[in-house]
């Protein structure tokens, strides 16, 4: 594999609380990954997988050890720096879709490019493009109370890829939908990394999400426990 | 951005729209009640002022009676010495720097013309007493000196007399009745409104002393004495030489009081001037605390707002928000809330202003100034209590705010 590192993990941990309560989410990991890879993250609950997912899309830092994003020690930067690598380098979706209630479609899309100074025309312009990417031609004007789960969740793709980012984290993408709505999620991440080159890393629990990515990293403890490629766990 | 911003808190406002109006109320009144205060005031003050240029500029007016305190008029229990035709005549022989000196008697008196009838005020005075109070004539002429020897029954009516009696129609050569006697209208005064107590300064009839003394007092005494300065000389530096003089003719040693007073219409004009002032400045203070309350008011439903939206804070942070943008954001809206409120507390006491301007006849009198002071303050109020609240949503933890239910 040619591509650059993107993320890397150095005996990276992440500790909560204090003395005996102490708990270590993260335990010494060491992970790498490369622009355009699609990897999916699993492991037992409490395993640390969305500890990581946060310190991989600069939300987070690490308590010891050093997380490199395209080279830059993120784990260092202060708060602001690290909202501005989110805002241009990463886009995020989550279980909950986490989008503004009472705000249409295009207006949720829109958002990260607020934070950006983009005008307003050129705004609209692009949440439109990105709306038709993830097939929601049509709903622009929809708020999400009036979208299914799987539409709430393809505004979600929407807003995440409007900015063009390198990296896509998702949390648990399908851990709210049905199958069939988990398996059109993620055909509509496959093609987009397929077509754009987007890095994807993505946490799931279901076996057949996992059968999409092309990596597997398990967790267990905060450790990563294995890392196959997809031939290998097929 | 800016405008966008300004553009979401418009929404979030209207999404509460109850709560946000409740929270208002604060800056409502407060602003309100300051504007409404400084208008009325300022129109007051004004008022007073043309009042006292009505009254006649650098005016004097001599009463018999012991001054009951300082600038204030005699009791009027005490059995006083009336002032006479002799000091009239002493002051005109004696006093220099008088433009104008007058001496005057009125009564509330039931006037008729035909059926009609309306209680005035019937004053006995000389031609001297028009230019006194700076009174000019609109038609016809002032009493002659032969009609003021003789008491003629003749008389100056002002405007309310007139429209009582004769509606637009011309008064002049009327004969209105008086009591027992009649007297023929020789000119008609130029209207001057209400004084600042409310009292019709138009509702007059003049009418030569010696025929008022005669038909209406029933006694040769004399109310006060109308003394105007000429243009070179101040009322503070005639008063004494009035007093002198007054003392000289009615035989009171400079070792006792006087047993008249001399009021000087300047003085108690800035004396009344600056009560209200005075009056503005504590309503203001009152006014001020609602605003402190206002502000704490805002304070308090952005504390609330940036916890209701601590999700929606987290999200705008995970996809990219500076603090600046989330600090920006609420201090906005915290800042449009309390415009909102300051426009909409500028508008009622505006209102109320108006309504007082009617009721009390005293100028509206708006100020720009004061009106963009009230804009500017409230806007002020939103920044400074929107800021902690807005500063807490800022500094929010992106991960605790997306696990925020
Ligand atoms: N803010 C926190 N304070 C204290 N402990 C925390 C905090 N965040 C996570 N943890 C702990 O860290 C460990 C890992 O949590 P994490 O959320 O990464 O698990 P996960 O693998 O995503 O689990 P799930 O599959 O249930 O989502 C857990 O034991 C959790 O209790
Ligand atoms: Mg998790």
């Amino acid at each position: 594999m040619s591509a650059p590192l993107l993320i890397t993990f150095d005996k990276v941990w992440k500790s909560y609380g204090e003395g005996e309560a102490r708990v270590h989410a993260l335990a010494g990991v060491d992970l790498a990954i490369r622009r355009s890879e699609f990897v999916a993250i699993m492991g037992p609950s409490g395993s640390g997988k969305s500890t990581a997912m946060n310190i991989i899309g600069c939300l987070d830092t690490p308590t010891a050890g050093t997380y490199r994003f395209m080279g830059v020690d993120a784990g260092r930067l202060d708060r602001n720096r690290r909202a501005l690598l989110r805002n241009i380098y990463v886009g995020f979706v989550f279980q909950g879709y986490n989008l503004l209630p009472r705000t249409t479609a295009a207006e949720n899309v829109e958002l990260p490019l607020i934070y950006r100074g983009v005008s307003a025309r050129e705004r609209r312009e692009l949440a439109m493009q990105a709306l038709a990417q993830v097939g929601l031609v049509g709903r622009e004007h929809h708020t999400p109370a009036e979208l299914s789960g799987g539409q709430q969740q393809r505004v979600a793709i929407a807003r995440a890829i409007v900015t063009k980012p390198m990296l896509l984290v998702a949390d648990e993408p399908t851990g709210n939908l049905d199958t069939a709505r988990t398996h059109e999620i993620m055909e509509l991440l496959t093609r987009l990394n397929a077509e754009l080159g987007l890095t994807i890393v993505m946490v799931t629990h279901e076996a057949d999400v996992v059968g999409y990515a092309e990596r597997t990293v398990r967790f267990l403890d905060g450790r990563v426990a294995s890392d196959t490629a997809k031939a290998e766990a097929a | 951005m800016i405008w966008e911003t300004v553009r979401l808190s418009l929404i979030s406002i209207r999404r509460n729209v109850l709560r946000s109006f409740l929270t208002l109320l604060g800056i409502v009144i407060g602003v309100a009640a300051v504007i409404a205060m400084l208008t009325i005031g300022s129109g007051t003050t004004e008022k007073v002022k043309t009042d006292i240029s009505k009254l006649g500029s650098n005016l004097l007016v001599v009463r018999s009676g012991r001054p009951a305190g300082p600038g204030g008029p005699g009791g009027l229990d005490q059995v006083t010495r009336p002032l006479a035709a002799k000091d009239v005549e002493a002051l005109v022989a004696h006093l220099s720097g008088a433009r104008a000196i007058a001496p005057a008697s009125q009564k509330q008196v039931r006037v008729i013309f035909g059926t009609e009838s309306l209680t005035s005020g019937v004053t006995g005075t000389d031609s001297a007493y028009l230019d006194a109070r700076d009174w000019n004539l609109v038609s016809g002429r002032p009493f002659s000196d032969s009609e003021t020897r003789a008491g003629a029954g003749v008389c100056l009516i002002g405007e309310t007399v007139r429209q009582q009696f004769f509606g637009a129609g011309d008064p002049e050569g009327e004969t209105i009745r008086i009591n027992r006697t009649s007297c023929r209208i020789i000119g008609l005064l130029e209207p001057k409104g209400y004084t600042g107590f409310g009292q019709d300064q138009d509702n007059v009839v003049l009418m030569p002393l010696a025929a008022y003394q005669r038909r209406i007092a029933g006694n040769r005494d004399i109310d006060n004495i109308y003394i105007a300065a000429d243009d070179r000389t101040p009322t503070t530096e005639l008063q004494p030489r009035v007093e002198d003089i007054l003392r000289d003719t009615r035989r009171i040693t400079p070792d006792r009081d006087p047993d008249f007073s001399i009021r000087d219409m300047t003085q108690i004009a800035d004396a009344m001037a600056s009560a209200t002032t005075t009056m503005t400045g504590m309503l203001g203070a009152v006014a001020g605390v609602s605003l402190l309350v206002g502000g704490i008011g805002i304070m308090n439903i952005m504390l609330v707002s940036v916890t209701e939206r601590t999700r929606e804070i987290g999200i705008r942070l995970a996809i990219g928000a500076h603090e600046n943008h989330i600090l920006i954001q609420f201090l906005v809206e915290a800042t449009v809330l309390s415009l909102l409120g300051g426009i909409i507390g500028i508008l009622i006491g505006l209102a109320i202003a108006g309504l007082a301007s009617v009721t009390l006849t005293i100028p509206f009198a708006p100020s720009p100034a004061v009106i963009l002071l009230a804009v500017g303050f409230s806007a002020l109020i939103g920044m400074v209590f929107g800021f902690f609240p807005a500063l807490r949503g800022a500094r929010l933890d992106p991960i605790d705010a997306l696990r925020h239910e």
